[in-house]
């Protein structure tokens, strides 16, 4: 453990002991937040009596078709914008502008055309993390140097062995910062419009838990995507640390 | 001007008596770093004697790594000395102190002012009035043939140019010593002879002492009144070379066969040198 | 201009694919281009609509300016102590992935219905990109420019204003593009839960009451604008990257 994790460590646990604090000496009123110890402790039963086993399937299962359809087709897409300058030109500034829409206003739209479930969820969400893959996969491309793909011609490579086995690993470190974002994206266009729109999912509870005044149901609810967030994000970022060492000279 | 009319022999004299006024001093000057994988000491220079004298072109030569850098950095006031001290004009220096200039060698143009306010930049800063500030400004426009782009980004010049830029935006704060760490690092020969003739006229006309660190052994012989070679870490100076040139020098010096002997005396000490440095890398 | 006529094609390709799409499922399900186009235009001689828009407006300048103000200064310190960064880094990252809508239900415990509530989640969204963009700016500033700071006996005060700030300001701008979108789609969506007021309220409001040429009306004025505006920071973008 480096000096950092250790501070960081330290950062969070004091974060969550003064938290914890604040509500046992009731200077946080109950009301609005319940100690995180009793958090987990109600997560951990909830977890055990499997009262959200089938929201908790639904939103997980959501968020990995979503970022693998995201990912998948944002690498080809962003593949065939690459091979295509004059589209690609077009293309740019409406790809600079995707993100400054905000997307949720058209989620009644998707709910019609999609229908409610699945179709729409997973829609959603793969429209808000593909952009973000497209961009990866373009800017990766354009980073290999073409010291390479000269080297890879004297080479008398064909298109395809160049491809893969010049351009896929040169493009590598960017691509997977691609993958990091849509991974989140995914993330948070599943659970937010389970949240706004759909009747089942994580995020559908935590609304329902909400209006219903289960206190204690909703914040083991958002611990649980709170932790869900942080462990993906650890996982992404240790390949990313092991993606990025390898090229350190 | 007496100095055209002088040879060698009155050289050596104008060096005794007008010059040999002390203006940094040096005394047992050493800097260690931690290593950050073993957190041990190294030494990365020193101890280190030396004296500048007032008005003096001195420059320093010496293996990759040997801690050239490190030394401008303590002379500057940019970093401590681990030990020992450094006298400028009489006083021990503690941070960067007022009448020292510095020359970089990476670009340190700020791209995002024009030339003219680059060069204007510290004047600024430091409170000189406005009229002052466009005298001098002008005056180091012409003086370094950066009056056509006064208007100009940085982004907009070629590599020479702004390192002139740099120049300029120290000369205008009119120091009385200026350090140079490899200030022509990064540009072609033929600009590095001309910049190294220009370098000479800004010196002679400034009256400033100059410390120039270079690896061009060639630029350190034909600039320089004294030049000192360094060893490969710790840095310390195992030579000091008196070239004997007149203070009306120009790069055409390069053609005598004094430019020669002095050349190949740096580089007798030097070769053994960049071989230790060379053999600690297998 | 001419090079925009590409684009001005494709723009003009997908109002197309849109209004196939509207013929292909129904006026009641997604109203066409041009319907909803004329909705948009009588919904803005009503006085609710310009109630509305001024009510997003303020609370967006509000958490705009926080987020700013907040992400540059705490960018700039966490950008400075590169200890304080390294800790803080991967906990902003964190933050940054949270789907933040499911913490509404706290906001607005906290902050109640109303003005705070959406000036709260807007900052939430747009403060965070503002701060990495600036934080990693200043690690990623050349070094060159501090040391010539410090030759030049420039106080800690003129180096940020003079040196610092200039330095990072096309990466603050591309911070600032961001976590404005960031900063409008936070408000939003604080109006959409915590308010009865605003474009965000309008729209939740017409998801209600199933009228979709309402939903796609106040969609389409958002997305004009926001566009817009990220437009005009790209060419800010441009000319500074330029210099």
């Amino acid at each position: 453990m480096n000096i950092e994790s250790v501070l960081r460590s330290l950062l969070v646990a004091a974060f969550i002991g003064l938290i914890e604090w604040l509500c046992r000496t009731h200077v946080i009123p109950p009301m609005v937040l319940i100690p995180p110890s009793q958090m987990l402790m109600h997560l951990l039963s909830l977890v055990s009596t499997g009262q959200y086993s089938q929201d908790i399937l639904f939103s997980f299962g959501n968020i990995v078709v979503s970022a693998f359809v995201a990912i998948i087709s944002g690498f080809f897409i962003g593949l065939a914008v690459h091979s295509m300058p004059r589209f690609r030109a077009a293309l740019e500034p409406l790809l600079a502008s995707y993100y400054a829409v905000p997307t949720f206003i058209f989620y009644p739209v998707f709910i019609v055309v999609f229908g409610v479930g699945h179709g729409s969820i997973i829609a959603i969400a793969v429209l808000l993390a593909i952009v973000a893959m497209i961009t990866a996969t373009l800017t990766g491309l354009d980073r290999i140097p073409n010291v390479l793909r000269k080297s890879a011609a004297v080479m008398r490579m064909s298109r395809l062995q160049t491809a893969w086995r010049i351009q896929l690993p040169a493009a590598l470190p960017y691509l997977f910062g691609g993958v990091k974002l849509a991974v989140a994206y995914s993330f948070i266009g599943v659970i937010a419009s389970e949240f706004i729109l759909s009747g089942s999912g994580i995020g559908y509870a935590i609304a329902f838990a909400y209006n219903n005044f289960e206190s204690d149901n909703m914040y083991a609810l958002m611990l649980l995507v709170l932790i869900s967030v942080t462990l993906i994000n650890a996982a992404l970022n240790f390949f990313d640390r092991r993606l990025q060492a390898r090229r350190q000279r | 001007m007496t100095f055209a009319l002088k040879g060698g022999a009155v050289e050596t004299l104008r060096v005794a008596v007008e010059s040999r006024t002390p203006h940094v001093t040096l005394s047992q000057v050493t800097r260690s770093f931690k290593k950050a994988s073993t957190r041990e000491m190294f030494a990365a220079l020193g101890p280190i004697d030396l004296t500048l004298n007032k008005g003096e072109f001195f420059s320093v030569v010496g293996p990759s790594g040997c801690g050239k850098s490190t030394l401008m950095d303590v002379l500057s006031g940019l970093a401590r000395p681990t030990s020992g001290q450094v006298m400028f004009e009489g006083k021990v220096i503690s941070s960067v102190p007022d009448g020292v200039g510095v020359v970089f060698q990476e670009d340190a143009s700020f791209p995002w002012l024009t030339v003219r306010d680059n060069i204007a930049f510290g004047l600024r800063r430091s409170g000189v009035d406005g009229p002052e500030v466009e005298r001098r400004v002008a005056y180091a426009l012409g003086f370094m043939g950066l009056r056509d782009f006064a208007g100009a980004y940085p982004a907009q010049l070629s590599g020479g140019m702004r390192q002139r830029v740099c120049i300029a935006r120290t000369l205008v704060m009119q120091p009385r010593l200026i350090l140079m760490d490899e200030p022509f690092g990064a540009l072609d020969q033929q600009t590095r002879l001309l910049m190294g003739d220009e370098l000479l006229r800004l010196w002679r006309e400034t009256n400033a002492t100059v410390l120039l660190i270079t690896h061009a052994l060639d630029e350190a012989a034909m600039l320089s009144d004294r030049v000192g070679v360094m060893s490969s870490r710790p840095g310390l100076f195992i030579d000091l070379v008196e070239t004997g040139w007149e203070r009306d020098r120009d790069s055409r010096v390069v053609s005598t066969p004094r430019f020669g002997e002095i050349n190949a005396r740096l580089w007798d000490k030097l070769r053994v040198e960049t071989m230790k440095v060379m053999g600690a890398q297998h | 201009m001419q090079r925009f006529l590409p684009t001005f094609l494709l723009v003009i390709a997908l109002i197309a694919a849109w209004q196939l799409l509207h013929l292909a499922i129904g006026a009641g399900a997604l109203t066409s281009p041009w319907m909803t186009l004329t909705h948009l235009i009588s919904m803005m001689g009503t006085v609710e609509l310009w109630a509305n828009v001024g009510e997003t407006a303020k609370a967006f300048a509000y958490a705009m300016s926080l987020a700013l103000v907040g992400g540059i200064v705490l960018g700039v310190l966490l950008g400075v102590n590169r200890l304080a960064g390294a800790v803080a880094e991967p906990i902003l990252l964190n933050l940054y992935a949270i789907p933040k809508v499911t913490l509404y239900p706290l906001v607005l415990l906290c902050f109640g219905l109303g003005l705070s509530s959406k000036v709260a989640f807007g900052v939430m969204h747009g403060m965070i990109p503002i701060l990495l963009f600036t934080m990693n700016a200043i690690r990623q500033m050349r070094p060159v420019y501090l040391r010539t700071a410090g030759t030049l006996r420039l106080t800690p005060v003129q180096s940020l204003f003079h040196v610092l700030l200039p330095a990072i300001l096309p990466e603050i701008v591309a911070g600032v593009r961001l976590g404005f979108a960031l900063t409008l789609l936070g408000v939003l969506i604080g109006e959409m839960f915590a308010s009865q007021r605003g474009l965000g309220y309008m729209a939740v409001n017409a998801m209600g009451l199933g009228d979709i040429p309402t939903i796609m009306a106040v969609a389409l004025l958002l997305t004009v604008i926001a566009v817009t505006c990220n437009s005009l920071m790209l060419m800010l973008d441009k000319k500074l990257q330029h210099r």
